[in-house]
């Protein structure tokens, strides 16, 4: 399945990038697109304890399953306000 | 006075683009729920909330101020998860309207440079009397930095930071409750 990664503020930084495709095999999960994300992205390894995830723009967990076109953004502590 | 449907029913369709990276352009869930790089007008948001039946409007207004953690800021660059984060103003709408049945809210928030002095971030909540616009005003300020995909990106003076607050977990209680008893205090 093709799903398109989202990533905002240090990660998308860190990233060089705010959107990614990402191929991934079925089934799939938000942790199976993070996994991926940090193969191409090591930079990105450490920054797991403290991301959240969402699918389709909606918070999910990291054991949320994916679908093909999905989009699945990893977001940073957040500092609204 | 212009008539203000119930924040919390107004789901209709988000509308408008963004840009991920500045925000460079306005998205809205209703005119109740934005984010926006255009700078804010307070008496336009109040207006969105007010009605007749309304006798009390609290208005908080975020402002970016010259200093933070002992460093002297120049500016902040806020940047947003458009779509979801008025998706989550929305939803923080939705669960003031349970302790605060009777109060009307708006969330604005901008996105890209701001400068010192200006805002970052309105909310305007109108209910017939002042406990419950306080309460529901105070509530969702809380909310939005518990939950709402936004971040800001200090420039001080020697350099710049990303600011990292709450790491989010929209399913938790704790915190929810945490920003009603502040509410309520």
């Amino acid at each position: 399945m093709l799903v398109t990664i989202r990533l905002f503020a240090r990660l998308r930084e860190l990233a060089g990038t705010g959107e990614l495709r990402q191929e991934l095999a079925s089934p799939a999960s938000a942790k199976t697109a993070w996994d991926a994300l940090i193969a191409s992205h090591p930079s990105l390894a450490d920054y797991e304890r403290g991301t959240s995830c969402a699918v389709n723009e909606e918070y999910a967990r990291w054991s949320t399953a994916l679908k093909d076109g999905d989009e699945v953004a990893f977001l940073p502590p957040v500092s609204g306000g | 006075m212009r008539p203000a449907s119930a924040g919390a029913t107004a789901r209709s369709s988000i509308s408008g683009g963004y840009n991920s990276l500045q925000g460079s352009r306005v998205l809205r869930l209703s005119e109740h729920y934005v984010v926006t790089p255009d700078a804010l007008d307070v008496a336009r948001i109040s207006a969105l909330v007010e009605s007749d039946a309304c006798g009390a409007v609290a208005i908080f207004v975020g402002l970016v101020r010259d200093h933070n953690a002992g460093r002297r800021v120049l500016w902040l660059d806020y940047e947003a998860y458009g779509p979801m984060a008025v998706a989550t103003f929305a939803r923080i709408g939705d669960e003031a309207a349970g302790p605060w049945p009777s109060a009307r809210l708006a969330i604005h928030h901008r996105t890209g440079r701001i400068e010192i002095g200006e805002a970052s971030v309105v909310i305007a909540a109108a209910s017939p009397h002042r406990a419950d616009a306080f309460g529901a005003c105070r509530y969702a300020i809380e909310r939005v930095k518990q939950i709402a995909p936004v971040w800001k990106h200090e420039h001080f003076e020697g350099g710049d930071v990303w600011i990292e607050g709450s790491t989010v977990d929209p399913g938790d209680e704790a915190a929810r409750l945490t920003a009603f008893e502040r509410a309520c205090s």
